[in-house]
């Protein structure tokens, strides 16, 4: 094996040797703890591409972990979607680590860095690996680190928001097992690609139970992705949480609508009996759910981070609209929206954080303040990340919902989706209007200004998050034509089946 | 009454009491609660690559039926999780506790305190 057939372990590997050490050094050198924090996140972002590079042609890499063969060993797969994914969470990762440095809230406590790191680790493992069981572990990976991440600097309100986001993650965990112990029982495999080719020869009598498994799994993955009703947990958690965390955790919901693309056509696909596309007749109806809630909460929020929060959820919703017509236009659509929904949430909370820490004790409430420095330039971020969130010309949300509504109109209930997806943007335009005029407009009476921050370079992050985004919009063509293939390859299994189970057992 | 039988009854009672526990409103019983699930999760793992009984779980020549050994490393990592979950959970509600002066999960003060008799003890929670 020469090195670059290494590659697909690079992404789990390179954040996995970074924590320890940035554990290490954290104390008596946090310089080169942030370094190797950033060199971390700069090396994943160039693996990330090489892979992407390397898959868009529609090749599948198979990495076996310890050269066990296929149905047997773990693999880790990599295709277009896990590059994708990777890319995203890399740059979404170099985002977030920026802002909380220089912020320096990765000052607050003493393990910001190896967190990050370990939670990175979790992530691109998601992402990457073949696996159901492996698949939970790297779950828990990425949500052991979160919870750490997300009482980052502590406080009463933090630790309450925390004591309800680690119960709820732990029951959705157990239910993730139960789920896997009752896939296990009736194929006898957990290699994904394995899984999808003997869900067909579940006997007759065992056909209930294996929709209930495939049901179940779609709710374990829906309680990740916040969707309606299974939402409660988010607001409060990413409202509380430090806000650079909070622009990494808009990756987390999308972990669990990765997870329902990827599971979903790969093992209840086709020709899986009872449970042939089970989860698709509830998905689209939460969906819509989810994106009016999601919006009316953008409406009816009293704070910046919290609307910010309810427009993760609305957008999770919108991006599930067309995940849930499972047809090639639509899961395209979707994917492209994704990318752009996780990099405009995280934009809203680091302008979310730019605003309170220039506003003093008012914070991020949407109430008229004092008059306080740099507020034209705020003002005009927060009026690009808004523009974004609701998806309004000239970013990539214009186009991202412009191809979600073309895709949703080949499909039989169109109607619905339309009608939800154009209300729901006016909806968040008015929202985010309300809170704009009420903090860039409005000046309070007789209050004094607020000292300056210690730094003007926060607006770094969210400017660098909104760029994103316009390079996201400028390039849509290409995006969404590797969008468009990704789906394709997602929805034939087949030949993923054939890549993983032949590639792998060599 | 089969062996099976005896099994999923004490999965069902053991996941019956835990959603109980969980849905309460103080954290200890929803600690409590996530425990016993996590036992029934246990179990359930275990059970599921069949119950057999007095068979070698790795190759042998001589046999043709075996216990399935993967169940057994699956519910050891689950294990080794949710035991380091239920530490964390515990030391993060009892510092929730100190913090705020409540352990009820909604983090609100609840006027429910006085009615359950135990708003002395919160009050104590308060003064730390």
């Amino acid at each position: 094996m020469i090195f670059a057939d290494h590659l697909p372990i690079l992404p789990v590997a390179i954040p996995a040797l970074a924590a320890p050490v940035a554990l290490l050094s954290m104390r008596r050198r946090r310089a080169l703890a942030v370094g190797i924090g950033f060199a971390a996140c700069l090396a994943q972002l160039a693996v990330a591409i090489v892979l992407m590079t390397r898959v868009s042609g529609g090749e599948i890499l198979v990495y076996r972990l310890g050269d066990w063969p296929a149905p047997f060993g773990i693999v880790l797969v990599a295709d277009r979607l896990a590059a994708l994914m990777l890319v995203l969470t890399a740059l979404l990762a170099l985002i977030a680590l920026l802002h909380a440095v220089v912020t320096r809230t990765d000052r607050k406590g003493w393990h910001f860095h190896p967190l990050f790191m370990f939670q990175l680790m979790g992530l691109n493992g998601a992402f990457l690996t073949g696996d159901l069981f492996n698949l939970f572990v790297f779950f828990e990976v990425l949500l052991i680190a979160s919870y750490g991440l997300m009482l980052h600097g502590q406080g009463p309100a933090r630790l309450k928001a925390g004591v309800q986001y680690v119960v709820v993650n732990l029951v959705g965990s157990a239910l993730f097992l139960i789920v896997l112990g009752l896939l296990y029982a009736l194929t006898g495999t957990l290699n994904m690609a394995d899984m999808g080719l003997r869900v067909r020869e579940v006997a007759a009598e065992d056909q209930g139970l294996l929709r209930i498994a495939g049901l179940l799994l779609a709710s374990v993955f829906a309680l990740k992705a916040a969707v309606v009703p299974l939402h409660l947990w988010l607001p409060r958690t990413y409202a509380a949480a430090t806000p650079a965390v909070a622009a990494l955790f808009a990756i987390m919901t999308k972990v669990g609508v990765y997870s329902l693309i990827r599971v979903v056509p790969q093992v209840f696909g086709e020709g899986a009996g009872a449970a042939e596309w089970v989860p698709a007749p509830w998905l689209f109806p939460a969906a819509l759910v989810s994106a009016c809630i999601g919006f009316a909460g953008v409406f009816t929020a009293r704070a910046m981070s919290e609307q910010a929060a309810y427009a993760i959820i609305g957008s999770t919703g919108t991006l599930l609209i067309a995940v849930a017509g499972w047809s090639e236009a639509s899961l395209g659509a979707g994917l492209y929206y994704l990318v752009h929904s996780t990099l405009a949430g995280a934009a809203l909370f680091l302008v979310a954080d730019v605003v309170a820490r220039r506003r003093g004790s008012f914070g991020d409430t949407a109430s008229p303040g004092p008059e306080f420095i740099g507020r034209g330039t705020v003002a005009l971020m927060f009026m690009a990340a808004a523009i974004a969130a609701t998806g309004l010309p000239p970013l990539s949300g214009f186009i991202g919902k412009l191809l979600i509504l073309q895709s949703a109109a080949m499909l039989p209930n169109w109607g619905w989706a339309w009608g939800v997806i154009l209300c729901t943007t006016f909806i968040a335009v008015i929202g985010f209007a309300r809170v704009g005029s009420a903090l860039f407009w409005k000046t309070a009476e007789d209050c004094a200004v607020p000292a300056a921050p210690g730094t003007s370079l926060d607006f770094a992050a969210p400017a660098l998050a909104l760029l994103c985004l316009a390079a996201l919009a400028a390039g849509a063509g290409g995006a969404s034509a590797y969008a468009e293939a990704t789906a394709a390859q997602v929805l034939a299994p087949a030949q993923t089946a054939a890549a993983v189970l032949t590639e792998g057992a060599k | 009454m089969s062996y099976e039988f005896l099994v999923a009854t004490a999965i069902g009672v053991l996941v019956a009491g835990g959603i109980y526990l969980a849905l309460r409103a103080r954290t200890f019983q929803v600690v409590l609660g996530l425990t016993l699930i996590s036992y029934a999760v246990n179990l359930f793992l275990f059970a599921s690559g069949r119950l057999v009984l007095g068979r070698p779980p790795i190759w042998d020549k001589a046999v043709s039926q075996y216990t399935d050994p993967l169940p057994q490393a699956l519910v050891l990592t689950a294990i080794v999780i949710t035991f380091g979950m239920t530490a964390f959970v515990v030391i993060l509600s009892l510092r929730s506790f100190l913090e705020t002066g409540s352990d009820h999960v909604d983090g609100d003060t609840v006027p429910c305190d006085t009615q359950d008799g135990l708003g002395a003890a919160d009050g104590e929670g308060a003064e730390r």
